[in-house]
């Protein structure tokens, strides 16, 4: 990767190599006495290690000048290998725990593999680790080729990349040390939150550098979703992480906002974590890859537009739906469930928009796994959709909320969208970039198929279940009036279920083995004489005379 | 419409603002006001701090993620009022950065745990759940017992906590770690200091059942006492809403 780099952006990296471990030294001696100690060392070496494999390759020859005529596509490689690699680590992580609700004795006799902090790796792993990866990639591979340019700059994509991965690390390895901020989905202390801010903004400059670039004169679909990712990500990440620090030496601090402010500020985060990182950025990804590999155009334009302002707007305004019936004032209560419910609109015209797409193309879902893929998370995402606006009704609400129906839709979501349609995506996108005709064994992409499905309908059936069944023996009375039920008889109530929930998420994770180990071996494949033309070449334009 | 838009998706930076103006109006609508509007949260005169080993028992109550499994946030139902007890009010989650009021209960809500048990059922139920409650799945945290609690940065905790709206007294944060000390330690003269700081109400005892070293435990244990027990205003409301009936 390095000797894709220019001698000037090798000198960029080894400065931003040493500024790394400057900033990973000092956090560390501020830290010496608090857990950020040990933060402040492990980005010290990453510093590091970064820097001696850059000076490894400090003086290699200059890369090949005919670069721009092709597109730069190293970071989106590295990207999905890191992605599957970080869902095969999250969903285990997942497994483990949803068996110890069932086993509680599974685990270790220490503070971090205790559930309480398990779990945030676990969403942390499969939310930031899995799904970001796995948009960054996308998104540098699709922003190429809808522009027909390459990459403002070779370094850039690698500072995203990189930069990332370390937010990702310090998060999971920080909530195993015992440091959280306990925002669900915003977990991560003041350091790493400021250190995603600048990696995001360089994220951020790169996009808009290379739509800059672009020889098409619209920008496409795809990327007004990916922009609307990068954009509102940042603005929900800066106001809910909002914090004073104990001291420069602590880990720990204390969020700007308390009790009922910070909970709406925290749910309009986090609904809308769910509506930019987990819906957005993947409808850019079924925008493009969806129609590429079905042979057929986007249905509508008209209808693309309706839905991605729709779903900018009235997401916004649906967090508060997490809050019904709490010290929350009614009105906000109020507003929130109209939007929910109103949200539903632009979510199936979506949804449609991709089935509708499809049509005429149902033999290739019949017969290819990998678009199979992109057609059930159409459906997951469709019907995860409708059950949030109904799960946002208050009296729905009263029912559903603090039980495992909100796990179920949840994983609903994460499971059969957003996981489906990137494991679609990235079967279509591995021979591309490898420049393979195919994958290496599509036998193994028909298993994977089936066992995320059937882990996805396990998991999804068992939540409804326990969920409704502890709603209901929470609010049942017995005939002398008074409560049927304690709290530990619904405990005892789970037990079949969450047993079932684990072995679904079992074979979820099985399949996310298989895909890895499966992506890996593409990779593998000896070259062939005439790789397959997959896309048109960027458009070079002469170089302006120095 | 559609020829409007052929033009904005023409222009980057132009698309970008957009997306930014239509994202804001949401959150500007609904959040703004709640720091404006005075109703949003009651004004009662009871209501009390947490002390510093209250807030040292928080932290690891976040630390541990406590609040994955258990909700802070007793809901405006009949059956949730008659399990826990009095719905939850705004102003008793004033003080509380971040709020814990949590999305899920694979175990009860904790809203109005405190002197609902005695210390020593907390302090056997936290090193193994399944001692008091045979089918519970909660974890055991076995090692808070054996960890000492770290206290001697309890007033930069504090400080902390008064820049984001806690009223802490300059007193409160010279003295939080003596404070922290005292609380646990009913016998020493840092005990009648932290009484007289913080008002004869507050919880002094050997939380952890062990006068040796003031443990994890022994913070985890405090701050669980005091849930729901800052202010009265939830039972006084209450208590007014039966008489009027």
């Amino acid at each position: 990767m390095v000797s894709q780099l220019t001698r000037d952006e090798r000198g960029s990296a080894m400065i931003l190599c040493v500024i790394l471990t400057l900033f990973g030294a000092t956090l560390g001696l501020m830290g010496r006495d608090d857990v950020l100690g040990w933060h402040g060392a492990l980005l010290a070496l990453s510093g590091m290690v970064l820097l001696f494999v850059v000076m490894n390759k400090l003086y290699d020859p200059d890369p090949d000048p005919d670069r721009v005529t092709r597109y730069y596509d190293d970071p989106t490689k590295v990207g999905v290998i890191v992605s599957m690699m970080w869902l095969v680590f999250a969903t285990f992580v997942g497994d483990w725990v949803a068996w110890l609700l069932v086993y509680p004795e599974a685990t270790f006799d220490a503070g971090w593999s205790s559930f309480g902090r398990l779990r945030p790796v676990h969403t942390t792993g499969v939310i930031f680790g899995f799904g970001g990866n796995a948009l960054i990639a996308t998104s540098f591979h699709v922003l190429q080729r809808t522009s027909r340019a390459r990459l403002a700059g070779s370094l850039a994509p690698w500072i995203v990349l990189i930069g990332f991965n370390l937010f990702c690390l310090l998060a999971v390895t920080g909530y195993m040390f015992g440091i959280t901020a306990s925002k669900e989905y915003a977990e991560p202390e003041w350091y790493a939150d400021l250190f995603l801010v600048v990696i995001w903004v360089v994220y951020f400059v790169l996009y808009l550098r290379t739509l800059a670039r672009r020889q098409e004169p619209h920008i496409y679909v795809a990327n007004w979703y990916f922009l609307a990712f990068i954009l509102v990500v940042a603005i929900l990440h800066i106001i809910n992480n909002l914090a004073v620090p104990v001291s420069l030496g602590h880990a720990k601090s204390y969020s700007l906002f308390s009790g009922v402010q910070d909970a709406m500020t925290q749910w309009w985060y986090g609904h809308n974590a769910v509506a930019f990182f987990l819906t957005s950025g993947f409808l850019g990804m079924l925008y493009y890859y969806l129609p590429r590999r079905a042979g057929r155009p986007i249905f509508s334009y008209r209808m693309s537009i309706i839905s991605f302002w729709g779903i900018t707007f009235l997401y916004m305004w649906a967090g508060s739906h997490h809050l019904h019936y709490t010290a929350l004032p009614h009105w906000v209560q109020n507003l929130g469930m109209t939007f929910s419910i109103i949200l539903v609109v632009p979510s199936w015209a979506s949804a449609g928009h991709a089935l509708l797409t499809l049509n005429g193309a149902w033999e290739k879902v019949r017969d290819d796994a990998t678009l199979r893929f992109m057609f059930v998370a159409a459906v997951f995402y469709g019907l995860s959709t409708f059950e949030g606006s109904f799960m946002a009704i208050r009296p729905v609400n009263s029912l559903s909320h603090y039980t495992d129906w909100t796990v179920g839709h949840v994983h609903a979501g994460a499971l059969g969208w957003v996981a489906m349609i990137t494991f679609g995506t990235f079967y279509t996108l591995v021979p591309m970039l490898w420049n393979r005709e195919r994958m290496y064994s599509s036998r193994l992409i028909e298993a994977h198929f089936w066992l995320a499905l059937a882990g996805t309908v396990i998991y999804v059936f068992a939540m409804w279940n326990s969920g409704i069944v502890q709603g209901l023996m929470w609010r049942a009375y017995a005939e002398n009036g008074t409560l049927a039920y304690s709290f530990i008889d619904s405990v005892d109530a789970m037990r079949p279920y969450y047993f079932a929930r684990a072995v679904g998420g079992f074979l979820f994770f099985l399949g996310g083995v298989i895909g890895l180990y499966n992506i890996w071996m593409t990779t593998r494949m000896p070259t062939m004489e005439k790789p397959p033309v997959y896309d048109l070449p960027p458009v070079v334009e002469a170089e302006p005379a120095e | 419409m559609l020829d409007k838009h052929a033009k904005l998706e023409r222009n980057a930076l132009a698309f970008v603002f957009a997306i930014i103006f239509v994202a804001s109006i949401g959150g500007i609508v609904e959040i703004a006001p709640l720091f404006t509007i005075d109703e949003t949260v009651e004004e009662v005169e009871d209501m009390r701090v947490y002390t510093p080993l209250e807030v040292a028992g928080r932290n690891i109550y976040i630390r541990e993620g406590c609040y994955a499994c258990h909700s802070q946030m007793i809901r405006t139902l009949q059956d949730e009022v008659e399990r826990y007890g009095p719905y939850s009010l705004a102003v008793e989650s004033q003080y509380d950065h971040p709020m814990l009021w949590g999305s899920k209960r694979t175990g009860p809500d904790l809203a109005r745990l405190g002197e609902k048990y005695s210390d020593a059922w907390h302090v056997a139920h936290l090193i193994n759940p399944r001692d008091v409650v045979p089918s519970s799945v909660m974890p055991s945290y076995a090692w808070l017992q054996r960890n000492s609690l770290r206290y001697d940065d309890m007033g930069l905790h504090l400080a902390a906590l008064r820049k984001v709206g806690v009223p802490y007294t300059d007193e409160m944060i010279a003295s939080a770690s003596h404070d922290t000390y005292g609380q646990a330690r009913p016998d020493s003269e840092r005990a009648d200091e932290f009484l007289e700081r913080y008002g004869e109400d507050s919880n002094v005892r050997l939380f952890d059942g062990d006068p040796g070293r003031v443990t994890e435990m022994d913070a985890l244990v405090a701050y669980l006492q005091i849930l729901g027990r800052l202010t009265d205003a939830a039972h006084q409301q209450a208590n007014d809403q039966t008489e009027g009936d």
